[in-house]
């Protein structure tokens, strides 16, 4: 048994690092923010040139056939620098194709997508997390109606994963006729979401029948990752801050109270990693146990992600809810990923129910 | 213990329900919007007494006798009318008691009734950046120079400066006494040259305070309030009034009744929030937290008029209440979902996106005023008594 990560798991997050630094630092966030830029090009040209683009998409099509832990430090790396990536679209759609897709469907997108050429939205909330505003597509005869809401990554997607109402998942390109893309605004300005209308837009069924399930469970496990890597990030700016700032005469890290606001981010947070490893190792080497883990990794990241959130803004006193310091990219980035495709109380119930512990 | 209402009460609440119903198309709000609107319900309030209730009549208040429950039914009808109540700024929330307790009859004249009546805005110029927590190590400094006080240096986190017509403001007169006696509590016009105002953008979006640069800014020395060297214990004054502003139990319970409301409109898949046991259970639960610190203020209230020590009831309000506001805000999110995360100008939007607002408004507010672990340190060492920690020499 080892619990740990491989040699070249380490590699991969050191070199990811080295890649964020350059070319993803808080100016280049910032940037993206302000001028409501609809994809970092620049930064996923980069970032596929590493094989980001292709870490769980098979090598015969161009891929680094990867797992999804692997992908789940990549997001921890994305949460950590706040970056503006659409790495969710583009790993959950080829996780959606790998699942479900035909041979033609796996060669007509797999290659492209790892090679950071194009694009993907996924459209999978009201599947998932239960639809608003009376938001859902309806498949008949080969063709979409309906609306979809929080499509991640929408903006400029060359395709997109649709689930149903009934639950089954589809691939439609971007380019189909019947499309409409209406941008949604979210507190978190380094991701995009959207609104997606399709009125008999033309789709193909993704044949497998277990595909859902299995993409949600990614998602969900991608998500608790990212706020894994942004909790991190805001509990090191506060534990640097605290050796810096002085009030009455010392620094207030040598006040009890805020050591320990600090030891008890670690303390939630610590467990939190060995937890979101193993819900990623499970979907992919432990199936029976992979939705459990994966919805109580995204469910408990999300409550102990708040308590970090608050927590670590609270250290820096005044200048931490200003915009100069720019902590709020974490703590905004935090607060989607705890609502999207689902918030924990729901993801508690799915627990719950899949444990045969209650009725659906 | 006795909280029945007389007939004497039953007829005030009538009266109050009948002074909204009457002057219903006064309210301001998004069809009233101007800041004449605001100000002629201002003057409407304190004419009928409810807005600056018990301030006396010379002073521009309404002169009435304090009455815990008349206070409460005035509360209760404005929220079950949802009227908006008077206004509450820092002028009217922390300076007007203020100066009601230490200013001079001259300041009390000059300053008090255009302050209630919304046409004078103060901002509060106490933080520094060196001088937060620590606000007794403040360095902005005043010195003599004929009548007047010269005033340099900086503040920072002064909300609504933009705005404001003045402010009431810290500074050190005395720089080689002791900390907390070296300071003096000044009141200046915001327009006085050698002012200049930088805006300080916040996680919300909006600026909501700013840096305050003074540089030879020159105050007659009548404008003092208190003693040469007592601004501490008049500022100290002013802070017990924002913190009990800051935890106002009446804004978590109108607060708790649009959530209610929330849950009951708002579906998910189908099913109303309400009828899910999770969402109910978080709501009742918030409640209970909000009728506790309802009751307390009214406990709060009856311990002042008969002069007696709100002793622990009074010291948990700022740290109790703000953190109340800020849960009531993530509940809020949290039942809204995906929805609850869009913001700005998104389709879908949900109360223009206020709960978010709010949740990361109030995560300011557990800090402004003194910090949530500030007032942890004041329960724990004025109220229960326990040792301070010792202090480094000098500080
Ligand atoms: C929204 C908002 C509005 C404000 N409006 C105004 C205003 O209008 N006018 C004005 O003058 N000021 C205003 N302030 C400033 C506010 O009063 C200060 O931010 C606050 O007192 C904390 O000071 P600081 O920001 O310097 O943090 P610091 O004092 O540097 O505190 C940083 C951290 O250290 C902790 N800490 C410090 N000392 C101790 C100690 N002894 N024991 C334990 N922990 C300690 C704090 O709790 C905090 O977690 C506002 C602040 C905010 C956030």
């Amino acid at each position: 048994m080892d619990f740990g990560l491989s040699q070249d798991q380490k590699l991969m997050v050191d070199s990811l690092e080295k890649a964020l630094a350059q070319l993803c630092p808080l100016e280049r966030v910032r940037a993206f923010a302000d001028k409501d830029e609809p994809v970092a090009r620049d930064l996923w040209a980069g970032l596929a040139e590493i094989g980001v683009a292709g870490l769980m998409i098979g090598e015969e099509h161009g891929g680094l056939d990867l797992s999804l832990l692997d992908a789940a430090l990549a997001a921890e790396a994305f949460g950590r620098h706040v970056a503006p990536t659409p790495f969710l679209g583009v790993t959950l759609a080829a996780i959606a194709l790998r699942a479900a897709g035909s041979n033609a469907q796996q060669s007509r997108w797999l290659p492209p997508l790892a090679a950071g050429e194009v694009l993907a939205g996924v459209a999978i909330s009201e599947a998932v997390a239960g639809a608003r505003d009376g938001a859902g597509v309806n498949a008949a005869g080969g063709k979409l109606t309906g609306t979809s809401l929080f499509v991640i990554d929408a903006a400029e997607a060359d395709l997109f994963i649709v689930a149903d109402n009934a639950g089954g998942l589809h691939l439609v390109a971007g380019d189909a006729p019947g499309i409409t893309r209406i941008a949604l605004t979210s507190i978190d300005l380094t991701r995009r979401l959207g609104e997606v209308r399709f009125k008999d837009t033309p789709a193909e069924p993704l044949a497998g029948g277990e595909a859902l399930p299995r993409l949600r469970d990614a998602a969900w496990t991608l998500l608790a990752a990212d706020t894994l890597g942004a909790g991190q990030r805001m509990i090191e700016k506060a534990v640097a801050y605290a050796g810096e700032r002085k009030q009455f005469g010392r620094v207030i890290g040598s006040f009890q109270a805020v050591k320990h606001l600090c030891a008890e981010m670690t303390a939630e947070l610590e467990p939190c990693r060995a937890l979101v490893w193993y819900a990623a190792h499970a979907w992919n080497a432990v199936p029976d146990e992979a939705s459990l883990t994966a919805a109580h990794a995204k469910a408990h990241l999300s409550e102990v992600g708040r308590f970090v959130a608050r927590t670590a803004t609270e250290v820096h006193g005044g200048i931490g809810i200003t915009d100069l310091l720019g902590l709020h990219y974490w703590f905004k980035r935090i607060g989607l990923d705890r609502q999207l495709l689902g918030g924990p109380e729901r993801l508690r119930h799915h627990a719950a129910v899949i444990q045969g512990l209650v009725a659906a | 213990m006795d909280l029945s209402f007389g007939p004497e009460y039953e007829a005030f609440r009538a009266e109050v329900r009948g002074f909204l119903d009457r002057h219903k198309d006064e309210y301001p709000g998004p069809a009233r919007p101007t800041r004449a609107d605001a100000l002629a319900w201002q003057r409407r309030l304190i004419d009928n007494g409810y807005a600056a209730r018990t301030i006396p009549k010379a002073y521009g208040g309404y002169g009435a006798e304090p009455d815990i429950l008349k206070s409460r039914i005035i509360a209760e009808e404005f929220t079950r009318a949802r009227a908006p109540t008077g206004m509450a700024g820092q002028g009217i929330s922390m300076l007007v008691p203020t100066l009601l307790e230490v200013g001079t009859e001259a300041q009390k004249q000059q300053w008090i009734a255009p302050t209630l009546r919304g046409e004078i805005i103060w901002c509060q110029g106490y933080s520094e950046p060196g001088s937060g927590s620590d606000l007794a190590s403040l360095q902005t400094r005043a010195t003599e120079d004929g009548g007047d006080f010269v005033i340099n240096g900086q503040k920072i986190w002064t909300s609504t400066a933009m705005q404001a017509d003045m402010i009431f403001c810290l500074v050190r007169t005395e720089p080689e006494a002791p900390k907390h006696a070296g300071i003096s509590y000044l009141i200046f016009s915001m327009k006085t040259p050698g002012i200049e105002i930088r805006p300080l953008k916040t996680m919300t979006g909006h600026a909501e305070f700013n840096e305050v640069f003074f540089t030879d800014v020159r105050v007659p020395q009548g404008q003092i309030v208190g003693k040469r060297g007592e601004g501490w214990q008049v500022a100290n004054a002013t802070l017990k009034h924002e913190r009990g502003m800051l935890g106002d139990p009446n804004q978590a319970e109108s607060r708790l009744a649009a959530i209610t409301d929330l849950m009951r409109e708002e579906t998910v898949g189908g099913e109303r929030l309400i009828d899910n046991p999770v969402w109910r259970d978080r709501l009742m639960k918030m409640q209970a937290r909000v009728l506790a610190m309802k009751f307390n203020g009214l406990r709060l209230i009856s311990a002042q008029l008969n002069g007696e020590s709100p002793g622990l009831a009074g010291l948990i309000v700022k740290l109790q209440g703000c953190d109340i506001n800020h849960e009531l805000a993530a509940l809020a999110i949290d039942a809204l979902g995906e929805l609850g995360v869009l913001y700005g100008d998104s389709p879908h939007l949900r109360a223009g996106g206020s709960w978010q607002q709010r949740y990361m408004f109030d995560l300011g507010l557990i800090i402004g005023g003194g910090t949530a672990q500030i007032q942890k340190n004041i329960i724990s060492e004025r109220g229960l008594g326990m040792p301070r920690e010792p202090k480094l020499a000098g500080a």
